[in-house]
């Protein structure tokens, strides 16, 4: 086996690199949810004096980049790789802001997932010492991820109670080589999982059985079980997901109901009319980067495992009857290096 | 797909559809029958005024019916209101004309940032296109049926 795997799926990182630094922006409906005040930048339109919802989003992906960048006291030509995506065909917002930035890019698709696919892929990079500085960020927009997905947002439909809402958001987080945590120690890639879930109002249901998967692989491959971890973070399973999640573990053995949280669940208040909670790649970008590591800042959580979950479905594999597969990777965040 | 996923797979189903949150049958057929049935009576009361102050007949009170509520109908969609009168009455707004005219205008709306051709012309029958082809297609044949029959 490689030096540096544990099991099937996971690796422990050599010189686990270190989130050096972070940004987030969301639209004025994330704002005025319960982690308003986290947040870096609120909109107060979500076209954000753009002439398109896809230009604000591109927008937004590359204001989070230039705000994390600046943040760690760097200039774009430092960086040596961009990694990341959204939700949109051909990841434009990702590759016209790539444009600009001018930053070696790889594109990135994992659906909702992509966070910390990004995130899985930027550590291997600095650990094994082909980067100093691997930037990666995600981004979503509810009016880009609506018109492509589903309907023209002025259409009157009923939305089902398992019906998520695409989180607008981005965030960026910096990764490097120096000693200031946290850290980035294990990676654990999520194999494509598909129960059969054909409902694409019900994602949650789609990308649980992946998360679990995901969950039991890393338990497995470090040897250890949810008390060795604070906090246990989902991206975007919403609220009947996240039930899902702690069922399917409990079949395994593993109670994390204590220590779980899904970002989706955690974005949005009730009151919001979300229905089942929030979704996109931005969810979980702007929970970890605004609340999340914040909290492991504050001394809160010293030990989290991070995943986000993407559901690999397009309009075309919907309308032709395909079932969903999901897909869930996680990554190990830690105050110390290990 | 061996059997052994399969049997996994159709568990997990059966677990999902069992548990999953359901929408509230009774309110929705409530709150469709209500905003369905004010729709209507709007379009009565429009009938009817169309029939005593413009003198119209029974023919020509349903054509300017149908045109006030097309026109009630796309207005209330550009000025960003019938979405949230169709997140609660559901059927009761999409069955009317009026939800006719929002499932066009709200498209043309959507699409207008990908230009008149490919955006505004292309994808305005994007949704109500489906209903204009199986209704006329059913209308006709209902027709031939009436003509063999009378």
């Amino acid at each position: 086996m490689a030096k540096y795997r544990l099991g099937g799926q996971t690796v422990k990182l050599e010189n686990p690199p270190c989130i050096l630094s972070r940004a987030t922006i969301v639209g004025s409906k994330e704002g005025q949810g319960p982690l308003g005040e986290y947040f870096d930048i609120v909109l107060d339109d979500n076209l954000w004096g753009e002439k398109t919802w896809e230009k604000a989003e591109c927008r937004m992906y590359q204001e989070a980049a230039r705000m994390a960048i600046a943040r760690a006291g760097k200039q774009p030509q430092d960086i040596n790789y961009l990694l990341g995506g959204d939700l949109l065909n051909q990841i434009i917002t990702a590759n016209f802001a790539a444009r600009v930035l001018g930053i070696p890019f790889f594109g990135l698709y994992g659906a909702c997932s992509t966070l910390t696919e990004s995130l899985s892929l930027g550590a291997m990079l600095v650990s094994a010492g082909y980067a100093d500085l691997a930037l990666c960020v995600t981004s979503s927009h509810f009016c880009t991820a609506e018109r492509q997905y589903r309907f023209p947002l002025e259409m009157g439909t009923q939305r089902p109670p398992t019906a998520q809402w695409t989180v607008t958001g981005a965030g960026a987080f910096l990764l490097s080589n120096d000693a200031k945590p946290p850290y980035i120690t294990h990676v654990t890639t999520g194999r494509v999982i598909d129960y059969g879930i054909t409902d694409n109002n019900n994602m949650g249901a789609a990308m649980a059985p992946a998360a679990a998967a995901t969950i039991k692989a890393h338990f497995e491959d470090t040897r250890q079980g949810p008390e060795a971890y604070d906090l246990i973070v989902t991206g975007d399973l919403g609220w009947f997901g996240r039930e899902l999640t702690i069922d399917l573990l409990k079949k395994e053995g593993y109670d994390i109901s204590d220590r779980f949280i899904d970002c989706g669940c955690e974005i949005y208040s009730r009151d919001q009319d979300t229905h089942a909670g929030g979704s996109g790649c931005g969810c979980s970008a702007v929970v970890l980067g605004a609340y999340i590591l914040r909290k492991m800042e504050e001394g809160i959580y010293k030990r989290v495992l991070m995943l986000s979950t993407g559901a690999l479905l397009s309009t075309t594999s919907c309308q032709q009857g395909e079932s969903i597969p999901g897909i869930a990777h996680a990554i190990t965040i830690d105050m110390d290096r290990g | 797909m061996d059997v052994k996923q399969q049997k996994i797979n159709k568990e997990y189903q059966i677990y999902v559809q069992r548990k999953m949150p359901k929408s509230n049958l009774l309110r929705d057929c409530i709150f469709a029958f209500l905003v369905g049935g004010i729709i209507c009576t709007i379009g009565q009361a429009v009938s009817n005024f169309g029939k005593s102050y413009f003198n119209l007949n029974t023919e020509e009170a349903s054509a300017f019916t149908a045109i006030v509520m097309i026109f009630i109908g796309a207005l209330l969609t550009g000025l960003g209101v019938y979405d949230d009168i169709g997140k609660y009455g559901g059927a009761g707004s999409v069955v009317p004309i009026t939800g006719f005219a929002n499932s066009i205008v709200a498209p043309a709306m959507e699409f207008k940032k990908e230009g008149y051709v490919f955006g505004v012309g292309a994808k305005l029958f994007s949704i109500a296109g489906p209903v204009l082809v199986y209704g006329i297609s059913a209308s006709v044949l209902v027709g031939l049926i009436y003509f063999f029959l009378k």
